[in-house]
């Protein structure tokens, strides 16, 4: 019995995790360009924006012709449709890693003071994006919970950085591209974590069927 | 696009004065499933029947143009029409097995074309039946009633008795129409697993099975084929303004 659906439905959920296994890649090599000063890597991180982008019109693609050929319904139907609002989340993920790229890449900024409360705040995003996938894959309530009570670890990184750039702008030569650049960086890491969190919403709701409620 | 297997070119076909088919060309491709749609009326089922001369019977069709299988013209004189129609199979749209045994049902064909042993019958019969994905559920009835089958499996074996002959392309025509969900389900899967030997051409009434299981779809509208090509293609942006309104239920 529906063989053949079955058999999409796998194939959507193993482009799913390719998709997510590039953007914690993506965010991973701006984390890393950003500690180790490696602009080489920073500049490799666009391409794989770009490589996103297209498993985003794949995946798109293949979610349309489920919906055109087998008229999902029920769990099938919520399924596909997440899946679809999801990799709109998962391609801003992309996005906002080349944004981070391409402010190392045009300041300099590497190996900074703050590099390891970033890379503390990197490690946790990139787990949020992993698991938001895999929650969305195994079915798994729990984890996409999880995810979504993980966003308050980085957000807590980011109000962090955020006092420590406070703390050099009010100092007697404050060096202000500097923290604005970084306070870039650490809003674009925010902003990825919000993405792994609407992600992780879309899970909930293809398994239960109830949105959360608007925060 | 594959080798096309079955050929009409300026097909026309009346029925007394009722023009039918109406200068119909259409390429079917090999080991493809093509699907024949339109409202009631619209000749899907004339130019499916045309295809294995399931019209001789009718009295007062008259045919003009070219229908060819495989190169060879369908309606030529001298056609060996019982060659044809082993080639070229069909299955009904209500399950109709002959009242025998299920074993018989299926060896009816080859015994007809004279296989006689019972050793090749044996494995004829088993083999169309493992085909038409029903041989777990009857191979140890083979000897009961085939009306004794729910109406799935009796369709099912149809489908094997078709196959028994070792046909080369199989009609469906609304072949699952009479059936419930489940059962419509394993037929779906059972053509999509044949196309890989057979050509498969079905009329269908039900346009989702039509997106679900075909890789080519034609659309006729009152004895025109109005539309004919890649079936996602047609059913997301179809060509022509009459298709679209039929797909989206507008008209039909």
């Amino acid at each position: 019995m529906r063989t053949r659906f079955d058999e999409q439905l796998d194939r959507l959920h193993q482009e799913l995790i390719l998709m997510g296994a590039l953007c914690e890649q993506a965010i991973a090599r701006s984390a890393r360009a950003l500690h180790k000063g490696d602009l080489a890597l920073a500049r490799s991180v666009p391409e794989l924006s770009a490589q996103i982008a297209q498993k985003e019109r794949e995946i798109e693609g293949m979610c349309l012709k489920l919906l055109l050929q087998q008229q999902p319904v029920a769990t099938d139907l919520r399924t596909i449709s997440s899946a679809l609002k999801m990799i709109t989340d998962m391609n801003r993920i992309g996005d906002n890693s080349a944004d981070i790229a391409e402010i190392i890449v045009r300041t300099n900024l590497a190996g900074v003071d703050e590099a390891g409360q970033v890379h503390d705040m990197a490690q946790a995003v990139i787990r949020m994006v992993t698991d938001s996938v895999d929650a969305f894959v195994r079915s798994d309530v729990p984890l996409a919970r999880q995810v979504i009570r993980d966003d308050d670890v980085v957000d807590a990184c980011f109000n962090n950085v955020k006092k420590s750039l406070l703390l050099r702008l009010r100092s007697a030569e404050p060096d202000v591209d500097y923290a604005l650049d970084l306070l870039m960086v650490v809003k674009y890491l925010e902003r990825i974590g919000d993405h792994a969190v609407n992600v992780a919403n879309w899970v909930l709701y293809a398994i239960t069927g109830v949105r959360e409620k608007v925060s | 696009m594959p080798e096309s297997i079955l050929s009409a070119k300026h097909l026309d076909l009346w029925y007394g004065e009722n023009h039918a088919l109406k200068d119909v060309s259409l390429d079917i491709p090999a080991n493809r499933i093509t699907a024949l749609i339109g409202p009631s009326g619209c000749g899907k089922s004339t130019f499916l029947r045309t295809l294995n001369r399931m019209n001789d019977l009718i009295p007062n069709v008259k045919i003009t143009g070219s229908l060819t299988y495989r190169g060879e013209e369908i309606y030529a004189p001298g056609q060996d029409v019982t060659a044809l129609r082993k080639n070229i199979g069909m299955v009904f749209q209500k399950p109709n097995p002959f009242p025998m045994s299920i074993y018989d049902n299926v060896a009816y064909g080859p015994r007809t074309h004279g296989i006689r042993s019972r050793i090749k019958l044996d494995r004829i019969v088993e083999e169309s039946l493992r085909g038409a994905a029903i041989w777990d559920e009857v191979k140890d009835r083979l000897k009961k009633p085939a009306l004794g089958l729910s109406g799935g499996q009796q369709q099912r074996l149809c489908i094997a008795r078709a196959l028994a002959v070792k046909p080369d392309v199989l009609l469906m025509d609304e072949s699952t129409s009479a059936l419930d969900p489940i059962s419509t389900s394993k037929i779906e899967e059972l053509a999509l697993e044949l196309k890989q030997n057979y050509t498969i051409v079905i009329v269908t009434h039900n346009m989702q099975q039509a997106v679900r299981i075909s890789d080519c779809t034609a659309f006729f509208l009152l004895g025109e084929l109005i539309e004919f090509g890649n079936t996602e293609k047609m059913f997301s942006q179809p060509a022509e303004e009459r298709t679209e309104a039929y797909i989206t239920g507008r008209f039909g």
